[in-house]
């Protein structure tokens, strides 16, 4: 099957406009601008079943229609700050089928009524935010931006902002603060984004790669889209596959695509033939899935079906982990990240993940007894439900999930010691 | 020399990005052209920023602060920043920047007596597929160097040192 997001593998001079203009491109936006009123393109999108690809999977085009019309003027703002660790999907769009993701941001904003749109880039993607200036200007020289677009009365710019590497700032409400020239931190919210959003204004907030699906969907329709994928998942989705694999990397997949096609047959099977241990399917925010059961792997890939297993797919970005790892060590990392990345606003998560990385590295390191690990657990537990943003609930799981489902590496680590 | 004086053009495209009524948006942007030359933030470029965006220095320093691409000290021309986290540690990156530490003579967080290197360990930088990484932050922006060895780390080392020597 051809893909539909990483479209650079079957046509690999995409990235130049000629060549993205000779595959159909820009004739879904100049459709809709031409024939179609916003809330036509919003139906359709909405009809296709596209979920938000950042983590939330929230309805794209149910999003969308949340916007305030009563409230003026309104911003769109792509999301790419691709910063959860085991996610390098959203790099491989920009740097390699920009036009489509550029195009998806501009049927986004006639969508919505938006004018202008920001494309939030973490700091690090430096040269991809210079690469899409140089393809905006293209689009602004070819016609496709700017003001009166193809005849109508419709104007839109396109501008890169650049983050300075904060792991928050993929939380909407924070990057919107950092756009703003603020501290990335998150807002209280209600009032969500589609009515109180950058600079107070109604504001639609989307992933890369949710809006690189939205230029196909109007060209091929809604039920095209629906035909790919689950009932509960519509379409395709790009699993990030890391850890102790042989083939690491990106593959753009349909919903329900089982673990164990991912990681034996594009990803060759875990490193040294050693057995899986356990799965993050979202990152480091990830539950850990404890694979105990070689049928485990059989689970389809769709948001339902991996709740089943006591964790979310989020972004899908599939991290291995295998029976050379113990969690101990494991969750020393991830509380390590999200102690780091913690914004300081809340504090239960500006505390908890604190005091929790004084108990996971002590842990670790061999000098905690079996009640520094109940401990763990009930500070761990304290946090959940209480922190301002997801952010401090991600860096609970996989302190709950790993000390729940794998005791015995902690009982191990800290046997010497009790 | 204030930003505007040293770089009009940038400082003119920077704004033009922005609603003039929101121009305290332009803080991020015009902090990077206030780091290229020097690799770090002077209290006179936060004054000058301050006073551009009518906001107080304060404010700009607290952006500095919270944002790790930011840096208010001199270091090293060039910001050596090792990924170490989990899905790059999962495959070697640890050992890597053991082997970069012991090569290089310096501990992670520290500066080769030559000024031209500061090695750091940062989190998740988006390429766990091509691990072990890091990324460049210096005068000419921030780049990626994936897949890497410490062998191809050296060389590349041994290339920046040319290329500063010769600069001079």
């Amino acid at each position: 099957m051809p893909h539909v997001l990483l479209r650079h593998r079957d046509i690999p001079e995409i990235n130049k406009l000629e060549t993205y203009k000779t595959n159909g491109g820009f004739e879904a936006f100049k459709n809709a601008v031409t024939k179609m009123k916003p809330n036509e393109v919003t139906e359709v999108v909405k009809n296709s079943g596209l979920r938000g690809r950042g983590g939330a999977g929230f309805p794209t085009g149910m999003k969308w229609s949340f916007i305030d019309n009563k409230n003026w003027p309104h911003y769109v703002v792509a999301n790419a700050d691709e910063s959860e660790p085991g996610t390098f999907k959203d790099r491989e769009i920009m740097e390699n089928n920009p036009f489509q993701f550029l195009e998806g941001i501009a049927i986004a904003s006639y969508a919505v009524g938006a004018n202008t749109a920001y494309i939030y880039l973490r700091g690090e993607f430096w040269q991809i935010a210079a690469f899409l200036d140089e393809k905006i200007a293209e689009m602004e020289a070819a016609g496709y931006l700017g003001k009166n677009l193809f005849g109508t009365d419709y104007s839109l710019k396109i501008y890169t902002h650049l983050g300075a590497g904060a792991y928050i700032c993929g939380e909407e409400t924070a990057m919107l603060e950092s756009i703003e020239g603020k501290r990335g931190q998150p807002r209280v919210r209600p009032p969500f984004p589609p009515s109180y959003g950058l600079y107070g204004k109604p504001t639609i907030v989307n992933n890369v790669e949710t809006l690189t699906n939205v230029p196909l969907i109007l060209a091929n329709g809604a039920e095209w889209y629906k035909s790919m994928g689950t009932a509960d998942s519509a379409g395709v989705k790009i699993f990030s596959l890391s850890g102790r694999v042989r083939k690491p990397g990106n593959y753009e997949l349909p919903f329900g695509t089982t673990f164990r096609e991912l990681i034996y047959t594009y990803g060759g099977g875990v490193q040294d033939s050693r057995k899986v241990k356990a799965i993050m399917p979202a990152g480091a925010s990830s539950s850990l899935i404890l694979v105990d059961d070689e049928k485990i792997l059989d689970t389809p890939m769709d948001y339902a079906t991996v709740r089943t297993l006591g964790a979310d797919l989020g972004s899908a970005s599939v991290i291995v982990v295998d029976d050379t790892v113990s969690m101990d060590w494991l969750i020393n990392k991830t509380v390590h990240f999200f102690r780091h990345e913690s914004c300081g606003k809340c504090t239960p998560c500006r505390e908890g993940t604190y005091w929790m990385s004084h108990l996971t590295e002590r842990i670790h390191e061999g000098r905690a007894s079996h009640a520094d690990v109940d401990l763990l657990l009930n500070v761990a537990k304290q946090m959940q439900g209480k922190c301002l943003c997801a952010l401090g609930e991600f860096s609970t799981m996989a302190v709950v999930t790993g000390i729940e489902r794998f005791r015995q590496d902690f009982d191990k680590a800290v046997k010497s010691n009790s | 020399m204030s930003l505007a004086e040293k770089y009009p053009k940038e400082v003119k495209q920077i704004l033009a990005k922005y609603p003039p009524e929101h121009k305290r948006s332009a803080v991020m942007p015009l902090l990077y052209l206030a780091q290229r030359e020097e690799g770090y933030i002077t209290k006179a470029a936060m004054q000058d920023i301050a006073s551009m965006l009518d906001i107080t220095e304060t404010e700009v320093a607290s952006i500095v602060g919270f944002y790790t691409l930011y840096h208010d000290k001199k270091e090293g021309k060039y910001r050596m920043q090792v990924c170490t986290d989990l899905p790059c540690a999962l495959r070697g990156a640890e050992e890597f920047l053991e082997n970069l530490c012991g090569n290089l003579g310096i501990k992670v967080g520290e500066t080769t007596p030559d000024g031209l290197i500061t090695l750091e360990a940062v989190m998740c930088l988006a390429a766990c597929d091509k691990a072990p990484m890091f990324q460049t932050q210096g005068p000419d922006g921030i780049k990626y160097h994936e897949n890497m060895t410490v062998d191809k780390t050296l060389e590349l080392i041994e290339a920046l040192k040319k290329s500063t020597a010769e600069a001079k």
